[in-house]
């Protein structure tokens, strides 16, 4: 626990030096970086022992804000939120740190490190707080820091739009939050999360669906992920990597928490859960085809995961409340190993974005081609990351979902759930997320790194730096050895299954003492085609050591003279899927047709915009506002009244609260 | 019993060309011709083992690697495909899920290296070949989740042993349609008739050819194999779902799995020679098609 807050005080600490050596980027880069390395290995080594060990640890100490104490717990479950927070914020800001070095001297470089050592700080608050004034607190600094980094490039117009949107979103969801925390804190008398006992059913179900909303909108469920897609491309990339990465899984750890905290479910929790699930993947997913810009796709694929942590997650509510204890774990299982996954290859792809736009100056995937060559460990490194994301064995990711898959078909049998539905959509909806996100990535991957280069900046790109490089590999290693040791990574994650499930960390999987066996046999699998690969490879060198081996150009089918304007694009790759879906995606297309015997230059465009915020949040704040045009007046821009209404408020508040007592 | 299991095992290693030899004859017989050799496949995979290599200079390690983990995940499926009766040499609870996995993995290296090429013919055949997939999985997937409904099974190796007479009795018409769902899944995701023509010559209208259009050589003689492979492992799918013939004695039970994987050849050659390939924009109706009968199947079973 100690080291917890000690990797608090260092990151609150490097904050505050980086700001006040704002002047100087040098020095404040060397103390963001370090401050946020040091905290990061400071706080996994206790993250590490609690989930191995299943110990707790806990700090209270008495606060003069009202609600409870200032307390700080470290449970298995905040370990298996810890992890990712504590290693990715270590690695992105070693990438940082060389990816912000164009922007000194244009840019407040100390005010940047300010603002994600803080948000680092307050991502760790959010997952260690045990009362909930303190959440709320760190939940509101987590949101203010990642605002500040999403416009870092304030001068552009996209980026101050994210920026307005991500806080208009991310505050009601806070809303919502408030209502459930004063619900809670109603019904215990304390807003320590301990106090809080068994709640009637009514009571229950309120703030189950204010925990949706409220922590939905920050992990971005659909419908409520609009500011996603547009704040996570805005920001830079190793922000991206933070945002995506981790802080969008504090609104899951914020959903796991409060069913810890609500006890047991009801079994509509979760079909509401695999209906959001299901659709936030697919949807995600979808839109993520249609889309041209890199960071864009990675942030549409978030929503997708997050989808995926919400199918398991309802899962594991399904076989609770049926009494399939087995189910429960696989699903709860599959759902928190899938948010340290997604950390790790969601963090890995857009600091291979991030790479791409550092090198190529675009991340338009249509205007790259052929990075392969000129940036091979980018390459190498995305292309696990894509195949991780994918669920391809034998990486990460499909580690996950096959527990989730294997929850779902023992669901399934006779004698599992009484009603299979959710389960068969379960599984047909992963079946169905794990083809598009295959194409989808295929695509990312093969048009951005594969082929030729489609524009002279494609052609000029280089390789990044070491301290670029380096936290790619290492996350790339991690995606690697998470498939190839998959029992045990599974086996570490008992003590939090059993904290979710209410099962003792010994009994987890116990039910069917071959589950551990299976993920052996799993490994088997994995190891055997690995080597299989590696064989064939050695023979194919054998059998080409004494025979020609030429070069040639690609078979052209006659057509002597292609250009690398003529290969398949990201759009054209698509186009399938566009089509299919267009009644969802209604995506745009403007175009020029060449026309006449002697035609001009053609073009052809199209876009995709979300059709949620255009079409449904668009139109409901614009009734807003008009309905709210007769205040207006209030709003002048004179301090002065401003100030004088907070003491108004705050008098009449003081009334109310004298006349009650 | 595992020394059944690895028997069959390189039954399958050395047999499943000749499937491809079969659909063949049969199809040029259906037609009036005389046909290639049963064994051309072997000709040529021997051809092409001793051959040289050109590689085109668009190209990179995604291009070499992606013949080598393609034919590694196909025998990492074959590795999980129970033969008839008998249990795979792999078999634990949910390898169905990494079977379809491991062939989803082979299609992705499958279509990495057709746009290594950078070749717009290969990038269409690539577009083509994940978005029927796509289309193919879930229907695949709620197939099996009906058999294990039927067969109270989840590993490959219990679940389709365990398809007796009884339970086609029990649940025939569900059990056909999931049949049926499967069929056109496996004539879409091996490049047959009606969703792909194999021996087509316009590189225009490929799906699964063109993709490999690059490749010669040795990478040619893997993928070909590689694509031999997953015919039959899916095939044995099926095959052991329709054959619910149970003797219990080795040698008997392994003749009718073989008897039924000789007749699924010529079943598929019979397709091919009375069909006309459908034309591109309705191939995702036919796997809509499959799905539908799965999810058909499903509510059957359900009830």
């Amino acid at each position: 626990m100690s080291l917890v807050l000690i990797a608090i005080g260092l990151l609150m600490a490097s904050a505050l030096a980086a700001l006040l050596l704002a002047r100087a980027p040098r020095l404040a880069t060397i103390c963001g970086v370090g401050g946020a390395m040091l905290a990061g290995l400071a706080g996994l080594i206790p993250s590490f022992r609690v989930l191995l060990t299943g110990a707790h640890a806990s700090f209270a100490m008495a606060w003069c804000m009202p609600g409870g104490a200032l307390h700080i717990g470290l449970d298995a479950v905040s370990a298996v939120f810890l992890i990712p927070i504590f290693l990715l914020t270590a690695l992105a800001a070693l990438y940082g740190g060389s990816y912000l070095r164009p922007f000194w001297g244009k840019r407040s470089i100390g005010f940047s490190w300010f603002c994600f050592n803080l948000l680092t700080a307050c991502l760790v608050l959010v997952v260690v707080a045990r009362n909930g004034l303190l959440f709320l607190m760190a939940w509101e600094g987590m949101s203010l820091a990642s605002f500040f980094l999403v416009i870092f490039e304030h001068d552009k117009k996209d980026a101050r739009e994210a920026g307005w949107l991500f806080l208009v979103a991310t505050h009601l969801g806070t809303a919502f939050l408030l209502i459930l925390f004063a619900l809670l804190g109603r019904e215990a008398h304390s807003l320590d999360f301990d106090r809080i006992g068994t709640l009637a059913p009514a009571m229950a179900n309120a703030v189950f669906l204010l925990a949706v909303i409220g922590f939905g909108t920050k992990a971005g469920f659909m419908p409520l992920h609009v500011w996603l897609p547009e704040a996570h491309p805005a920001a830079p990339s190793h922000v991206s990597a933070v945002l995506s990465g981790v802080m969008i899984k504090t609104g899951i750890y914020g959903l796991v928490r409060m069913l810890i905290l609500l006890g047991h479910p009801p079994a509509w929790w979760g079909w509401v859960l695999i209906g959001i699930g299901l659709s936030s993947g697919i949807l995600g997913v979808v839109y993520a085809l249609a889309q041209h810009d890199l960071k864009r796709l990675l942030a549409y694929h978030s929503v997708e995961n997050i989808g995926i942590i919400a199918l398991g997650l309802g899962l594991g509510v399904l076989g609770l409340s049926s009494g399939h204890p087995l189910v429960a774990q696989l699903g709860f299982g599959g759902a928190l190993l899938h948010v340290i996954n997604h950390a790790l290859f969601k963090g890995l792809l857009f600091l291979g974005a991030g790479a791409v736009a550092h090198a190529t100056g675009t991340r338009d995937m249509d205007r790259l081609g052929g990075l392969a060559r000129a940036m091979p460990w980018t390459a190498l490194t995305f292309i696990i990351g894509a195949a991780a994301i994918a669920g391809l064995p034998p990486l990460n990711g499909f580690v996950s979902e096959f527990l989730m898959y294997y929850g779902a078909l023992l669901a399934c049998l006779p004698g599992g759930l009484a009603n299979p539905l959710p389960a068969f959509g379960l599984a047909a909806g992963l079946a169905l997320i794990g083809g598009l996100a295959a194409a989808c990535f295929a695509k990312a991957f093969g048009i951005v790194f594969l082929g030729c280069p489609r524009t002279p900046a494609a052609l000029a790109a280089h390789e990044c730096g070491f301290a670029m490089r380096a936290p790619m590999i290492v996350l790339a290693g991690a995606c690697l050895l998470i498939g190839f040791g998959a029992p045990w990574a599974v086996a570490a994650l008992k003590p939090a299954i059993a904290g979710l499930t209410g099962t003792p960390a010994a009994q987890v999987f116990g039910a069917a003492p071959r589950s551990m066996l299976l993920l052996m046999d799993l490994m088997i699998g994995f190891a055997a085609v690995a080597g299989v690969a590696v064989l064939l490879g050695v023979v194919r060198r054998r059998l080409l050591k004494n025979r020609p081996v030429r070069s040639a150009p690609t078979w052209d089918c006659g057509y002597a003279a292609p250009t690398p304007r003529m290969q398949y694009t990201a759009s054209s790759f698509a186009l399938w899927f566009v089509e299919a879906f267009r009644w969802i995606l209604r995506t745009e297309r403007r175009r020029s047709l060449p026309q006449g015997y002697f035609p001009d230059a053609a073009f052809m465009a199209t876009d995709t915009p979300d059709g949620f915020r255009d079409l449904v949040f668009r139109p409901v704040f614009a009734q807003i506002r008009w309905a709210l045009t007769s205040l207006r007046w209030i709003q002048h821009g004179r301090l002065q009244l401003y100030i004088l209404y907070v003491a108004a408020t705050l008098v009449a508040l003081l009334i109310w609260y004298a006349s009650c007592l | 019993m595992n020394a059944i299991a690895w028997i069959h095992m390189s039954a399958a290693l050395v047999l499943a060309p000749l499937l491809l030899g079969v659909i063949n004859r049969t199809k040029a017989r259906v037609a009036g011709r005389d046909g290639a050799p049963l064994l051309q496949l072997y000709f040529d995979l021997r051809k092409l083992l001793h051959k040289g290599a050109v590689y085109s200079r668009t190209t990179t390690w995604v291009f070499r690697a992606g013949p080598l983990i393609g034919l590694a995940a196909v025998l990492g499926a074959l590795l999980l495909t129970p033969f008839g009766k008998f249990a795979a040499p792999l078999n634990f609870d949910g390898d169905l899920i990494l079977f379809a996995y491991w062939l989803g993995l082979m299609r992705f290296v499958t279509v990495l290296a057709a746009l290594d090429t950078g070749s717009s013919f290969e990038g269409m055949g690539a577009s083509r070949e994940v978005f029927f997939s796509a289309l193919a999985e879930p229907a695949f997937l709620l197939g099996m989740l009906g058999l294990a409904r039927v067969t109270g099974a989840i590993s490959l190796s219990t679940m389709l042993p365990g398809v007796t007479a009884a339970s086609w009795l029990a649940a025939g018409p569900a059990l056909a349609l999931i049949a049926a769902a499967w069929l056109v899944i496996l004539l879409a995701e091996n490049a047959r008739i009606p969703v792909d023509d194999p021996n087509t010559h316009l590189e225009l209208t490929m799906i699964h050819e063109v993709m490999v259009l690059d490749h010669g050589g040795v990478d040619l003689g893997l993928i070909l194999y590689g694509a031999a492979l997953k015919l039959w492992v899916m095939g044995a799918l099926l095959v052991s779902l329709l054959t619910p013939v149970r003797y219990g004695v080795a040698w008997q039970d392994a003749l009718v799995f073989l008897g039924g994987m000789l007749l699924l050849a010529v079943g598929i050659g019979l397709i091919e020679g009375a069909m006309a390939r459908l034309r591109l924009a309705r191939v995702p109706q036919l796997l809509m098609g499959a799905l539908a009968l799965a999810v058909l199947a499903l509510m059957l079973i359900i009830k």
